[in-house]
């Protein structure tokens, strides 16, 4: 199958509009088949996407299974995926079937909001798998429509104002990097992705308006390119959009945006920033390291005082957002290792945590960590799940969250050791807001009144929460399946990367030697 | 000679003689009765016109020693033109007639108004701008005011009459003084006077008051006061069809006396263009903020969006002029869609222009509130929507000229723009149910354009229809 990155992409919004011209009426029948076409879709495409996994070459570094065709204004329609995309493909495909599972119990506008889940699909698959410069622009930018509407009309009673503030955040965002990805166009003449990671990007040091650019060209487009992905990240400061988002969207939504969307993030720091501007990289790092250590701490102290269970996990997703812009700047072996395999493991985690406040959710309509307590009297198999992922999000070994968080701290401990003190002391912090959120919702005494009748988990939600353990606990054991996925590629980005930093210095030194 | 003149303005003189004939013969016979018939006929006379020129033309072809000249750009231009105007015609018709404001003379007028554009876009030389431009302006004054018991109607078009004038006067001004530095008002001859890029102060003072003339035309900041009041004001058929193919007009001819008559002295006005597009795109998109009324609210976006289409002029490149005409011929399919929208929108057989009318419209006309919605995002400039790939062509324009200064204002406008956008969509999607809500029934032929318009916006990702390297054509016969 020569273009099965394509069928894997675009069958998520065939069958969207297969649901928006066929499905007719708004009654209960409708709904189920709505909710069904969507679940076998997505199950679908995951499936499919296992094929992507099979004919995957971990060894090559390069791109695989390339898909090339011409398009406008010299643009390309080029699709490929290598070490590093292809587990977040694998992550999107995966969790897409449980999301859906989780949106079962939906009932206004199912239609509607099926097909805005499943066209979020496509384009979250694009962004990973999009070769070049403007597609992968288009779909990551494009996100933002379907989320907009997912949060606006689904959300809770802030709704509003968590949708504007999402949407034109990362909009402001990401226009900056629109024009930058305009003057790497001019610069290198194309959008490749394949060839700009080979290109040069000037890094002379000039001066705009009087002030020196150290690193030239490749410090202002990787400033442009920042302004994006931190926001999308999101790091602090500019991350106060999403405990808004979060804490407005429906359970599915806040899922698909802790899993996935925030990956992007990551996502792009190591497909654009680190290659193809490696000394504005350079220039810029001891910012972002001591960004992402101020993240760490800052938002896990903001945590611990949240009375809203959702804002306390989206502001925990931020303290472990920091741990992966710091392996990645860290921009060693480890690091790096360690950041991608962050970011896959937080994906089932936070995505469970969610899916743990949506069943409570469900049956109380409530998401004050006050309104709770004692529920491991009447729910002992959510105390259960929930716990695994409490222990996971805090980092405990044999769980993914360790993993990911111990090879980061390894890698930037190399490069700098404050840093690595200071972000360290994050994991003692999150255990305390991760346990001690455990203890107020699920220990002590059922004491309050309408928690008397609640029920344990049903059978449905048992079978969403079942794949996401076996995943961390699986990863937490053996993680060798991702490292030697990504390990080449990685080796190779890291490699790239230390030698034109080198070059660079070297290219100073011998300037200001003469 | 003058036969093979005549013939290269063929298709000007037969809408400028059918406009007349049907005039005359209907004020002779049956008035008003015969308006819908007239209607459909100028329509498809636009639509045949437009097969026609993009069928037959080939090369630059000159008459009247320069005054007029058939190109390339002139007749991409021109089918743009025709095609939307009679895209605004056919939409009109239902509303109007609900409304017993369809007389006879709207679609002539509507014609001789495009006669003027065609001549417009043809123009080889000062006096034939100006006829042109005000060919089609005095068709425009009339209706505005087409309405004539209306107080609103009729200050639009009062208002529109006072400050054109003005503006064409500016115009005359500025070209009487090209004409006294240059000695001649044919483009060709006055770009020989500034031959090494440098213009006299006399020219250079010309150059300034023709284009302060074009600014109004195209609603360009801080000429574009007019723009809200007439938008608001004239009968909504008339507003959708001020929005689409005069803007398109104005924004070619501004594109060809640049670069016909002042080509060589690229520097002296792309300065002056940045800034207006700069102030274009921010006015447009604060002050759409606090509308209430959807008319005002697309004046403002119009404002904008002619912002961008300027940046793309601003750029002084071939590839600018290119990035440009797609801009307008993309912003003129989103205005057509957008308008349809807005013609359909009434209470008891009111029009109804509130945007707060809108509340949980979704709920009601779920087909119709998803075509806007695609439309709105489109005229945001969000992937992956065709708007989008009109702003990147703009942008490229700008950054390759050197202007990444305005590349960068342009974006941070269209955030600032994305507000309004998103908030007829937060009425439409996110509002409460109320129970004013607007009637459901909508014309074929408004529900067509409507669907049919964000179609293009969703399926145009492919290709843009092909229309870049049509735009490209025309562009390369520009600017040489």
């Amino acid at each position: 199958m020569d273009n099965l990155l394509s069928i894997v992409t675009f069958l998520p919004a065939l069958a969207a509009v297969i649901l928006l011209v066929f499905l007719r009426g708004d009654d209960e029948a409708a709904n189920r088949n709505a909710k069904w076409l969507s679940l076998i879709a997505t199950s679908a495409t995951f499936l499919i996407s296992l094929f992507i996994l099979a004919q995957f070459d971990p060894q090559n570094t390069g791109f695989q299974m390339v898909e090339q065709g011409e398009w406008l204004l010299g643009l390309q329609y080029k699709m490929g995926v290598d070490g590093i995309s292809v587990l977040f493909v694998m992550l999107t495909t995966f969790m897409m079937p449980l999301v859906i599972a989780a949106s079962w119990d939906v009932n206004t506008r199912v239609k509607e909001y099926m097909i805005a889940f499943l066209i979020l699909e496509t384009l979250m698959l694009g962004v990973f798998m999009a070769l070049d410069l403007v597609l992968f622009y288009l779909f990551f930018e494009a996100g933002l429509i379907p989320m907009f509407l997912i949060i606006g009309i689904w959300g809770g009673k802030n709704r509003i104002y968590a949708s504007f503030k999402f949407f034109l955040y990362t909009f402001l965002g990401s226009v900056l990097m629109l024009v930058a990805m305009v003057g790497m166009f001019s610069d290198a003449g194309t959008t490749d992705i394949e060839q700009l990671l080979v290109h040069q990007f000037g890094s002379e040091t000039f001066s705009v308006l009087g002030v020196q650019i150290v690193g030239g060209l490749q410090t202002l487009l990787f400033l442009a390119f920042f302004a994006s992905f931190a926001v999308k990240m999101p790091m602090w400061p500019v991350h106060t959009w999403l405990p808004d988002a979060h804490v407005q969207a429906p359970t599915a939504g806040s899922v698909v945006l802790a899993a996935i969307l925030l990956k992007m993030g990551g996502y792009g720091f190591l497909r654009f920033s680190l290659p193809m501007f490696p000394v504005g990289a350079d220039v810029l790092t001891p910012l972002v390291l001591w960004m992402s250590a101020i993240a760490i701490v800052y938002t896990s102290l903001v945590a611990l005082v949240q009375e809203d269970m959702k804002k306390l996990i989206a502001y925990s997703s931020v303290a472990h957002m920091g741990y992966v812009t710091m392996g990645i700047f860290a921009a060693n072996q480890q690091g790096v290792d360690g950041a991608i395999f962050q970011m896959i493991s937080h994906g089932f985690i936070s995505g469970a945590l969610f899916l743990c406040v949506g069943v409570i959710y469900d049956r109380m309509h409530t998401r004050d960590i006050d309104a709770y307590g004692g529920l491991v009297n009447r729910m002992p198999a959510y105390a259960l799940i929930f716990m695994l992922f409490t222990m996971a999000n805090v980092g405990l070994p044999g769980t993914s969250g360790f993993v990911g968080e111990f090879l980061t701290l390894m890698g930037i401990f190399q490069v700098n050791t404050w840093v690595a003190a200071v972000a360290t002391s994050g994991v003692i912090l999150s255990a305390a807001y991760a346990l001690w959120l455990y203890r107020r919702v699920v220990m002590g005494d059922l004491i309050k009144e309408s928690l008397k009748t609640i029920t344990d988990m049903s059978r449905r939600e048992r079978a969403i929460f079942a794949p996401l353990v076996i995943a961390t606990i699986l990863f937490g054991v053996y993680p060798a399946p991702i490292l030697d996925t990504i390990g080449p590629s990685v080796e190779a980005l890291v490699t790239n990367y230390q030698t034109a930093v080198a070059a660079a210095d070297t290219a100073t030194q011998f300037a200001v030697n003469h | 000679m003058l036969s093979a003149d005549l013939g290269i303005i063929l298709p000007e003189i037969i809408l400028a003689i059918y406009a007349m004939v049907a005039l005359l013969g209907a004020v002779y016979t049956v008035k008003d009765g015969a308006a819908s018939l007239l209607v459909w006929a100028t329509s498809g006379l636009f639509l045949a016109l437009a097969v026609w020129i993009g069928l037959t033309g080939a090369g630059t072809n000159i008459a009247f020693n320069g005054m007029f000249v058939d190109d390339g750009f002139a007749r991409f231009a021109k089918i743009v033109i025709l095609v939307s105007a009679a895209a605004v015609l056919l939409m009109s018709e239902a509303y109007m007639t609900r409304r017993g404001l369809l007389r006879f003379e709207y679609p002539l007028l509507i014609a001789l108004a495009v006669v003027g554009m065609m001549m417009m876009v043809s123009a080889g030389d000062l006096m034939a701008l100006y006829m042109g431009l005000e060919l089609q302006s005095l068709a425009l004054y009339v209706v505005a005011s087409l309405r004539r018991d209306s107080l609103k109607s009729t200050e639009a078009g009062l208002k529109y009459f006072v400050l054109g004038a003005l503006s064409s006067g500016l115009l005359l001004y500025g070209a009487s003084l090209v004409y006294g530095y240059s000695g001649t008002t044919l483009f060709s001859g006055i770009i020989q006077t500034a031959v090494h890029g440098d213009l006299s102060l006399g020219l250079l003072f010309g150059l300034v008051f023709l284009i302060s003339g074009l600014a109004f035309k195209v609603s360009a900041v801080p000429f574009h006061m007019w723009t809200p009041d007439v938008y608001e004001g004239s009968p909504t058929p008339v507003t959708a069809f001020f929005a689409t193919a005069p803007k398109v007009a104005a924004m070619a001819l501004f594109a060809r006396v640049m670069h016909d008559a002042f080509g060589a002295a690229v520097s002296d006005w792309s300065q002056v263009i940045a800034l207006l597009s700069v102030l274009s795109m921010f006015l447009g998109a604060i002050a759409a903020i606090g509308q209430t009324d959807i008319k005002r609210l697309m004046a403002f976006s119009s404002i904008a969006h002619m912002g961008y289409a300027l940046m793309g002029l601003a750029a002084g490149t071939a590839f600018g002029v290119q990035a440009m005409l797609i801009y307008m011929a993309i912003y003129v399919t989103m205005n057509v869609g957008t308008f349809a929208f807005i013609l359909s929108m009434h209470r008891d057989g009111q029009p109804v222009s509130n945007i707060a009318s809108l509340n949980m419209y979704s709920k009601r006309e779920p087909g119709k509130a998803l075509a806007m919605l695609v439309l709105l995002f489109s005229l945001a400039g969000v992937p992956p929507l065709v708007g989008f790939f009109g702003k990147l062509y703009v942008l490229r324009a700008a950054y390759d000229a050197g202007l990444a200064w305005l590349a960068i204002a342009g974006v941070i406008a269209s955030v600032i723009g994305a507000f309004y956008y998103l908030r007829i969509v937060f009425y439409m999607y996110f509002g409460e149910e109320r129970d004013d809500a607007l009637d459901s029934s909508a014309s074929p032929v408004l529900w067509g354009m409507l669907m049919a318009s964000a179609l293009i916006m969703v399926v145009g990702v492919v290709n843009l229809f092909g229309i870049e390297g049509a735009a490209a054509a025309a562009a390369a016969t520009l600017v040489n």
